[in-house]
């Protein structure tokens, strides 16, 4: 009875954590008669990469007000790619909706704003911004001459509204001319009027009599086109087949510029005019039509980035990393439960909803390297996934060996937090970059960083497993001698892990620089994190072997490992100076801080005289006792 | 008493020594860190790893407040050499740790011979133009060259180590006069006088250093910057004085007089080192994303001529892919002018295959020595697992 229950009980909770998982993966229909999902799978060139419209529909949000989805003042919400849609089709629509975040209070009061004015007390829309955007102007001229990190916070505030305020009106003015009413009747007169209109401008330069509203009309589309051809953000007509370049993409401006030369309107510039005229007379299916004739014209050239962007897309909408987190919260929990009751029930059922978690984030950054064509890591944001991901497998192999659920809360711990970690990292925008000319090497990329950065994890997964050691300690009974003795087992196994996978990345690092820099070692503030955590367990193995400390005082040492770890990770970004010195903001700093405080906090708490260890001040008074989460018994 | 219990011994040998020196070491490399902001990375090498000190300036008082990168890294090889010698004893389950160890000291070593020995020039070319020479990106030189034979040039170059201080004179045996420094500023800015009335005269009266103001300014550490010294230097011969003169980097001619029937050239320049081969940068190239301003890639297109050898050929170096000739390294470094003007720079360091070695030993110790760890680990699981099940 009671194996049967140890049995079923994790099957169950792993078909729930199935079901879950599921759940995110089924495709939803967002536009409702309007197949906008299908319309967000349309391939823009931004930032060096094609990319689904759903991407920079998000990437957008996420910028401008740190979140994916948009609430109408009547309480709806709405996809990104729905309001991405208003917003290049019927910019009237969208100007209304809350997406420009505001917290500085002197901000506020320059644009004339209260916070119950806002969604959310802190979300503001176009329309209620833009009566005073030339006071805003004023104050960015002013913050604009102060070099970007000696600016005050209002300063910074300024400027980053100024900044989301101009994507804004740069998506608007991406796929047609928002004030000109409907772009299809607007290329239309064109068209047909093409020839006309360049016969009185001939006529009206060589000073003959000539048509002068054909001329005026065109001299104005040659004003407009080339406005949006500046203005507009999005590269959206792709390079005809068999052009020499597959990445020259033309904004829909600098497109129709070129069509002066015969009147012809490229096709992709008609198919964006049709969709937006479909959408603003309510047409959904002439609107679906036009997006599947399009993205056939585009397959049959571009068979290979249309397949990314659906990936991509699809990948979007599922949020894996998400899923995960959840996943690695109720894995967390549930190993913190197994220690208390069932331990064999629920330590299985931890486990198993952990290995979910493991593979969706494996599946996650597969998708990610697929889509980007790169080694896993290539930013801070991406780097912070890995880093879950690395712990995460670790401690899988350390519950192999140990079975006591122990490995799995930590790696619940971390995983979450990294992935929290790279939740805030990626509001900065595409997390998907081009790599630099200095970084761009695979093999590099691969080798150097991806070992450092397993190098990372490794210290982490040491880290934590010394605060589960100190909280059990400190304030449970539940750390019995060979409980204790497991876990120094695990933090000595994973610091020499830690020491081989740092020091040889580290070493490759300084390989790599020599390759392209002629020198090995540069003292470089990142290279100097990353040595530090070398010598860092280089001192945890030493005075282990020296017996100079304890267990714990091998507790300790590891937690102080994140310390350096962090530091080494984030800290040196803040510095700003060097060869790695990367987007990293002054609130990162805060919370960097505030971690470092708390892992002095868990040193502190392992210090404490053994006295005061409930798990040991009980241990003297106590019989032979099962051991935490033994599951052989 | 043998040896070997020598406290002297037993202090380098301890492995408290160890620790107490890694976790000196992991000050020094955090503080160093920090301090890089305000000092740069040459500033930060030279006063925290590349000596025996680190001094701090309080109120004009040097006083040392930590061990240097030199002393650390010394008791580190010390200590490590030592406790080989005395403590440990060899074994195959201890091979591992005796390789890592092997693999450090040559690491270490290799370090040294680096600080010591790598020599770091810079070559600046704009499109077309040829190059015998690089340059040092910090070092100058007061060079004056005999330009009056036609096939010829005698050049005398003065460090400016000898004219550093005010009233100091040199007199060289190929010199037909004196040349003697009223001032030398390690960095500085210069001005025609109309432009900037309030600025201090050069003192020069030839050349257009009559015609120039010049200050001192503070030193700069920013890797994106550069020192840029003047001097004003006064030329004597057995008569008396010839003129005295304005020298700085900044000034991009030459500055040419006649003496006695013959012809010469002065200039305070970055230090040169001339080459038996020549360089033409053919074209330089820029590519960025499409779209965006994010570089893709830098490179030069260059033709390298070798006038010894008659070995004529092209060659690229971009981002990762350096050339390496005669015991050089040309790497692509920057670049200048809208793309016209390719930065390289050029590295001498004989001891660049040092941590190459090193990294093969410290890899295969460590996996030499964690993987007999693991193996006895497991072993001694197996053993227990069935000791339990017999139970």
């Amino acid at each position: 009875m009671k194996r049967l229950f140890s049995l079923l009980v994790p099957l169950l909770v792993l078909a729930l954590g199935v079901a879950y998982l599921a759940s995110s993966l089924r495709p939803h229909k967002p536009g409702g008669d309007y197949d906008l999902a299908a319309f967000g799978e349309l391939p823009t060139l931004l930032n060096g990469r094609v990319k689904p419209l759903d991407t920079v529909a998000r990437t957008s949000l996420l910028q401008m007000q740190e979140r994916q989805t948009v609430r109408t003042p009547d309480g709806q919400q709405l996809e990104p790619i729905e309001w991405f849609t208003r917003l290049v089709f019927s910019p009237g629509d969208a100007d209304g909706l809350q997406v420009f975040k505001i917290m500085h209070p002197e901000v506020l009061a320059l644009m004339h704003l209260t916070s119950e004015d806002g969604d959310d007390g802190r979300r503001y829309s176009f329309n209620q911004l833009e009566e005073h955007i030339a006071d805003l102007e004023r104050q960015v001229q002013l913050a604009g001459s102060v070099e970007a990190k000696k600016r005050t916070p209002f300063q910074s505030a300024v400027m980053q509204l100024y900044g989301n305020l101009t994507v804004y009106q740069q998506l608007k003015y991406s796929l047609q001319d928002p004030e000109r009413g409907d772009f299809l009747t607007t290329l239309r007169g064109f068209a047909d009027n093409f020839d006309a209109g360049v016969a009185a401008v001939r006529a009206q330069a060589a000073g003959q009599a000539h048509d002068e509203k054909a001329a005026a009309a065109i001299l104005d589309h040659a004003r407009r086109f080339q406005f949006i051809g500046e203005f507009g953000k999005l590269l959206v007509v792709p390079p005809p087949a068999g052009a020499a370049d597959p990445l020259d993409w033309k904004k829909v401006g600098q497109s129709l510029m070129t069509s002066f030369e015969d009147g012809r309107i490229d096709p992709a510039v008609l198919a964006w005019a049709g969709m937006g005229h479909a959408w603003r007379n309510g047409l959904p299916a002439e609107f679906n039509q036009m997006v599947a004739l399009y993205r056939d014209r585009l397959t049959a050239t571009y068979g290979e980035a249309m397949a990314k962007t659906d990936v991509e897309t699809r990948f979007n909408a599922a949020a894996p990393f998400y899923t995960s987190m959840v996943l690695f919260v109720a894995a967390f929990l549930l190993a913190v439960f197994s220690w208390l009751r069932w331990p064999k029930a629920l330590g299985r059922s931890a486990v198993a909803l952990l290995s979910l978690a493991a593979i969706v984030t494996t599946a996650g950054i597969a998708t990610r390297m697929w889509l980007e064509g790169r080694p896993p890591v290539t930013n801070l944001y991406s780097s912070a996934v890995f880093i879950g991901w690395g712990s995460v497998l670790l401690c899988l192999v350390l519950e192999f060996f140990y079975r006591n659920a122990i490995p799995t809360a930590a790696a619940g711990l971390i995983g979450f937090c990294t992935l929290l970690v790279a939740h805030h990292l990626s509001l900065s925008g595409d997390t998907l970059e081009m790599m630099r000319a200095v970084l761009d090497s695979n093999f590099w990329l691969a080798t150097h960083v991806t070992i450092v950065t397993i190098g990372y994890s490794a210290t982490f997964v040491a880290g934590a497993l010394g605060i589960l050691y100190i909280v059990l300690g400190v304030f449970t009974k539940l750390l019995t001698e060979p409980v204790a003795k497991k876990l120094t087992g695990m933090v000595y196994g994973i610091v020499c892990f830690a020491t081989l996978f740092s020091l040889v990345g580290t070493i490759l690092g300084g390989i790599w620089a020599d390759q392209s820099w002629g020198r090995f070692w540069g003292w470089d503030p990142k290279e100097n994190g990353a040595l530090m955590i070398v010598l860092w367990n280089a001192i945890i193995l030493h005075c282990r072997w020296g017996g100079l400390v304890k267990q714990r005082g091998i507790m300790n040492l590891a937690i102080a490992g994140n310390i350096i770890t962090s530091w080494s990770w984030f800290g040196t970004n803040l510095l700003g100076v060097g060869l790695h010195s990367y987007g990293f903001t002054e609130s990162g700093a805060v919370v960097l801080g505030g971690f470092m405080l708390s892992q002095l906090f868990f040193i502190g708490l392992g210090s404490l005289p053994t006295g005061l260890w409930r798990s040991f001040k009980s241990a003297a008074s106590r019989g032979p006792e099962r051991e935490l989460g033994d599951q052989t018994s | 008493m043998p040896f070997a219990k020598h406290p002297l011994v037993q202090f380098f040998t301890s492995l408290k020594l160890t620790v107490v020196l890694l976790a000196l070491s992991i000050i020094l490399v955090f503080a160093a860190t920090l301090n890089q902001v305000h000092l740069g990375v040459w500033g930060v090498q030279e006063k925290w790893f590349r000596s025996f000190f680190v001094w701090h300036d309080f109120n004009g008082f040097l006083v040392p407040v930590f061990p240097g990168g030199f002393t650390i890294g010394g008791l580190l090889l010390v200590n490590l050499v030592v406790s080989h010698v005395y403590r440990f004893k060899m074994s195959w389950k201890k091979s591992g740790i005796t390789i890592t160890h092997a693999g450090l000291i040559l690491l270490l070593v290799g370090e040294l011979v680096t600080a010591l020995y790598q020599e770091d020039f810079q070559m600046r070319m704009d499109e077309g133009e040829t190059k015998r020479y690089s340059e040092s990106p910090r070092i100058v030189e007061l060079a004056i060259t005999d330009i009056t034979g036609p096939d010829w040039d005698q050049v005398v170059v003065i460090p400016p180590a000898h004219i550093k201080a005010p009233g100091s004179v040199v007199q060289h045996p190929e010199l037909p006069f004196t040349v003697k420094a009223h001032y030398y500023y390690p960095n500085s800015a210069l001005q025609m006088k109309t432009q900037a009335p309030n600025m201090p005269e050069s003192g020069a009266d030839k050349d257009i250093g009559a015609r120039l103001a010049v200050a001192p300014v503070p030193l700069t550490y920013k890797d994106n910057e550069r020192n840029l010294p003047s001097a004003l230097i006064e030329l004597s011969g057995p008569s008396g004085s010839l003129g005295k003169w304005l020298l700085s980097p900044w000034l991009i001619d030459t500055q040419r007089f006649d003496y006695e029937g013959r012809t010469y050239e002065m200039a305070l320049r970055f230090k040169r080192e001339y080459k038996d081969f020549s360089l033409t940068l053919l074209d330089f190239t820029h590519d960025r994303y499409p779209g965006t301003d994010i570089p893709k890639n830098f490179s030069s297109h260059l033709r390298l001529v070798n006038h010894v050898t008659g070995e004529d050929r092209e060659v690229l170096v971009y981002m990762n892919n350096p050339l390496r000739y005669q015991g050089l390294t040309f790497f692509q470094q920057g670049f200048d002018n809208n793309d016209t003007t390719t930065i390289l720079q050029v590295v001498r360091n004989p001891g660049w295959m040092l941590p190459y070695i090193a990294c093969l030993m410290l890899t295969l110790g460590l996996f030499v020595q964690f993987g007999i760890g693991l193996y006895a680990f497991t072993r001694k699981r197996k053993a227990r697992a069935a000791t339990t099940a017999n139970a």
